[in-house]
């Protein structure tokens, strides 16, 4: 989240797309509750009329799989209209910048596609420099060539009409949703976009997520309390996990992993290639080095480019479903599995439960026996005789049975404190991981091997005994000064000679000196507007609201006294406000670059046109698989995702499966359900699978409330009981009626309340920059099961 | 270490959203009576520690009062300004993630084509786990690929941690990169 929680509160208008906080954030709605009660607005665009849509002043369909259709029509209704905020757009974004002349866009590809490949060369994609490097810009907006007339261009065919044929949305609804929504563009007033997997898990995902940005920077709501663009994070520690690079691209705080290719050979190669000229990541080099520093100690010396060799560096993709392929196909022998339960949570998972009998041996650690670790059993239809792979399941502590923090999705930092000893045997993970690093430089430290070298020069200082010191973990995730022995204030300290050391730099500061860790702060009292400065700790910096200098004009002045959030004070000469600045403290307005509020960007400005795989722009395709043509282009799917041919990604047609299919989570389970279906009372409240279905679709086939059905796809088939409800509706898709059905995924086979998965339904594709997979739209076919 | 104090205003707020929380959870009880029960047979003198829930990304506050080496009780913490003390259905069960006769204490083994688990101690487990990686490791590192020192191994994968600490997901991530693993994914993907 740009912003925060509590943050909710402050906004004029919340647009909800692709989540639904009513049912999956619950406690995060008495935030926008409370901004209805101060007359602000709740939109709620769903396939479902859901809790959320229930509790929203708007609500309007769209078909899953069509958000850039949908958001299309909403920037060019905002242009059209002139609804956006134009000195924010012309001072704060990058609609003056000037496009080269060979940047093209005809028939659904931007220039520089190579089809044999499905990927861009994007050289067309850039600006007119002036000599200085800085691009050619156009303030009043108005050459042929600016972002802003190309975008104009661009989104000119996403009229009224066009769209709704392709989302479904009946014309009112969707005139309502612009209009609502667009009315944030006026100053003083700010609106939020709060989304979850229903935005990413398209082949689109990414794509989805920049129309956010871009309706937000048109409309001037980043930076602004009650603004920005809110993900929603659907687990305890997402937000951490992601931020310690639980990744395969990702080293800690979002650095990229460098790979095998001749630009990143060397550490000063992947500083050279990695590292922009302008912006904060120009600083790159001083966080990789002081991680490399933190990761190998005494043996990173600037002789050795800090163990830089060290690092694993890879040559493709390793992200889920190429991992699950790669483990289909044998060439994986030993997978550990840390709370996690693909069996049950992983795309197309039939086929991710046959790739775990692949394994020679698979270590599961978890609170519960999960259909993951059991993948061998007789009950999941496999013959036990016939599955060789070796499984270690070890018993995990709960979160409360164990010390340690986690990140929420407002990037507070929160500490959980030991309530009482783990559960029987189980044991936190921390202490698991400790000891089998342990072990294994216990065999390892006798050799000098390829192999060992790189392992034992890994730095390993957390206490002799079997649970690591928690504290010195903290401290050198933190990171010390290495001259004097001390920690770090703030990651404006880092170094790139070795003299600092940094587990993971957006941390640094959370832990400044001995005996005072952030994460416990717990002084609840209201800093200014709901920002709570001494509460947890939020990275970066402890900033609550990200982007925040763009809260004020190029006179440092806010652009409304509604929406103040920091402001320049020229007796102090510093921002000051109720937030900590995004910005350089002391830069004023009229400093070079002291109007450039996204510091983390090149150019300082917010990118309307940013390049990723698939182009500059956001681009309607249709799901990989789809009930209808695409009208904006002769391409049907995403011109730059990876195509799996073969049986472990089978794709169904229309005329077999004509229904759209969604799935989506209820209050009372969580994710795969291991961690509530294993619980009475959860299990009580929601105790079977169901699919919910339009009562049109039930007369059609014949289907009455509470019947059994079965649902099929090109993977596979499952039984549930059917819920027969208003909440989905036909679609009318150009011209014809096209039904849609959704249903939750946390089942499966273990626990008190189980019922057939989901995901055995779902296709092995995923998005063409993240690769997460498209769990949200997909084609089916139902019949009552006798 | 429990580093909570209760100030006078904190725990007469406490008292009043732990009737509340019952009233919600523990139906059919008179809300009266099981308020007092709560006051004299649960939660009395039992030690109260803050969390934060294991479920979404909200990160409420949750305080869990436990007694008799057992939790008796949780409830949402009113000091938290994230949730002022209320929870959803989720967060108001965390108990039975203690509780529940489901909970797995023992670490089990399960061998190739068996058809059952084997409790085995931890220390058999840590030794042959580290056993079967480091023999895998060491049968497919590649120090060197087209040229390029690479230092990986491309046949051990691990998956998950989301709802791991920080500090675990950093040990996490050390450790496998330590080892040479590329594979290395979690739910933020999927
Ligand atoms: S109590 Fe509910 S809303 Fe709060 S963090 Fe837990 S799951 Fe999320």
């Amino acid at each position: 989240m740009t912003n925060h929680w509590s943050d909710l509160q402050n906004t004029d208008c919340a647009l909800i797309m692709g989540g639904n906080p009513a049912e999956n954030h619950p406690i995060s709605f008495r935030w926008l509750t409370k901004a209805q009660e101060k007359g602000g607005k709740i939109v709620s665009v769903d396939p479902r009329f859901t809790r959320t849509s229930s509790k929203a002043d708007v609500y309007a369909q769209l078909r899953s799989g069509t958000d850039i259709a949908f958001m299309g029509g909403m920037i060019k209704y905002a242009i059209d209209n002139e609804l956006y905020h134009k000195d924010y757009v012309v001072n704060y974004t990058n609609a003056p910048f000037i496009l080269k002349e060979d940047y093209k866009f005809n028939d659904g590809l931007f220039s520089g596609y190579d089809e044999a490949t499905r990927k861009y060369d994007r050289t067309t994609w850039a600006f007119e420099t002036n000599e200085d490097g800085t691009p050619k810009q156009d303030k009043t907006l108005k050459h042929p060539r600016s972002v802003f007339q190309l975008m104009k261009q661009h989104y000119n065919r996403y009229d009224v009409d066009t769209v709704i044929s392709v989302t479904g949305t009946p014309k009112n609804d969707y005139l309502k949703v612009c209009e609502t929504f667009c009315a944030t563009g006026q100053v003083g007033k700010s609106g939020t976009i709060m989304y979850a997997m229903g935005t990413t898990q398209h082949t689109v995902g990414s794509q989805n997520v920049r129309a956010f940005g871009m309706i937000q920077l048109l409309l001037g709501n980043i930076g602004l309390p009650g603004g920005g663009i809110n993900a929603m994070r659907g687990e305890s520690n997402v937000q951490g996990s992601t931020d310690f690079a639980l990744l395969h691209h990702l080293l800690p705080g979002y650095v990229g992993t460098p790979t095998a290719k001749p630009q990143h050979a060397t550490l000063a190669d992947y500083n050279a290639n990695e590292t922009p000229a302008a912006g904060y990541w120009s600083n790159k080099p001083k966080f990789l080095v002081s991680m490399l520093k933190a990761w190998y100690g005494d043996n990173a010396t600037k002789a050795n480019d800090f163990a830089y060799d060290y690092l694993p560096k890879g040559n493709k993709n390793y992200s889920h479903i190429n991992l699950f392929k790669a483990m289909y196909e044998g060439k994986i022998e030993g997978t550990f599995l840390f709370g996690t339960n693909p069996v049950v949570g992983g795309p197309n998972a039939g086929k991710e439960k046959e790739a775990l009998s692949n394994l020679k041996w698979l270590v599961a650690v978890d609170l519960w026996e999960t259909e993951s670790a059991a993948f061998w059993q007789k009950e999941a239809g496999g013959n036990p005789a016939e599955i060789n792979t070796e499984v270690f399941l070890l018993p995990a502590a709960s979160s409360y049975e164990k010390d340690g923090s986690v990140s929420n999705s407002s990037r507070w930092m929160q500490y959980r404190w030991k309530a009482i000893e783990p559960k029987g045997d189980s044991l936190a993970d921390l202490e698991i991981i400790h000891v089998l690093v342990q072990k294994l430089k216990e065999l390892y430290k006798n050799e000098n091997t390829a192999a060992a070298r790189p392992f034992n020069a890994l730095s390993w200082n957390f206490g002799e005994g079997h649970h690591p010191d928690i504290d010195l973990v903290c401290k050198e995730i933190n990171g010390y000064d290495l001259k004097t022995g001390k920690l770090l204030p703030t990651f404006g300290a880092l170094m790139d000679d070795g003299t600092t050391s940094s587990g993971n730099w957006i941390y640094t500061g959370f832990y400044p000196e001995e005996g005072k860790n952030r994460a416990k702060n717990r002084d609840n009292v209201d800093t200014g507007g709901g920002n709570y400065l001494n509460w947890a700790f939020a990275w970066p910096a402890n900033r609550r609201i990200l982007y925040n200098r763009a809260s004020a004009d190029l006179n440092g002045k806010p652009w409304s006294k509604e929406k103040a959030v920091i402001w320049w004070d020229a007796a102090q000469a510093k921002w000051v406000g109720n937030d900590v600045p995004d910005f350089v403290p002391i830069k004023a307005p009229s400093d070079p670059g002291g109007n450039n509020p996204f510091i983390m960007l090149k150019d300082g400005v917010g990118g309307l046109f940013a390049p990723l795989n698939e182009g500059p722009f956001p681009e309607h395709y249709e799901p990989f698989e789809s009930p209808a043509s695409n009208v904006f282009s002769s391409q049907e799917l995403n011109p730059a995702v990876e195509i799996h041919e073969g049986d472990f990604n089978l794709k169904g047609d229309a005329s077999k499966y004509p229904i759209v299919a969604t799935t989506y989570r209820v209050t009372e389970h969580w994710q795969s359900g291991s961690m509530t279906r294993n619980q009475e009372w959860l299990s009580e409240l929601v105790g079977h699978m169901f699919i919910e279905l339009s009562e049109e679709l039930a007369k059609e086939k014949g289907i009455k409330n509470k019947d059994k059905v079965i649902v099929s796809t090109a993977r596979g088939e499952i039984t549930a009981y059917a819920m027969v409800t208003k909440r989905f509706k036909p679609f009318i898709i150009k011209g014809e009626k096209v039904h849609h059905i959704g249903m939750p995924w946390h089942f499966g086979y273990k626990g008190y309340a189980t019922g057939d998965t989901a995901n055995h339904l779902t296709p092995h594709i995923g998005d063409a920059n993240t690769t997460i997979p498209e769990y949200k739209a997909f084609l089916c076919n139902v019949r009552r099961a006798d | 270490m429990v580093e909570i104090n209760l100030n006078r205003r904190q725990f007469l707020k406490l008292s009043g959203a732990t009737a509340a929380t019952l009233a919600v959870v523990e139906l059919g009880f008179n809300e009266k009576e099981a308020y007092a029960k709560s006051k004299e047979l649960k939660i009395a003198r039992a030690t109260v520690t803050p969390t934060i829930c294991c479920f979404c990304g909200v990160g409420c506050g949750i305080l869990v009062h436990t007694k008799d080496n057992t939790v008796v009780y949780t409830e949402g913490d009113p000091d938290s300004p994230v949730n002022e003390g209320t929870l959803c259905s989720k967060g108001t069960t965390i108990r039975q993630v203690y509780t529940s006769e489901k909970r797995l204490t023992k670490p089990l083994y399960r061998a190739p084509g068996s058809d059952k688990w084997e409790e085995k101690d931890w220390e058999w487990m840590y030794k042959t786990i580290a056993q079967r990686t480091k023999e895998t490791r060491d049968k497919t590192f590649v120090e060197k690929e087209n040229g390029f020192t690479v230092n990986k191994t491309e046949a051990i994968a691990s998956l998950g941690g989301a709802a791991l600490d920080n500090e675990e997901t950093y040990l996490l991530a050390k450790m496998m990169r330590g080892l040479g693993v590329v594979y290395l994914e979690h739910q933020a993907r999927i």
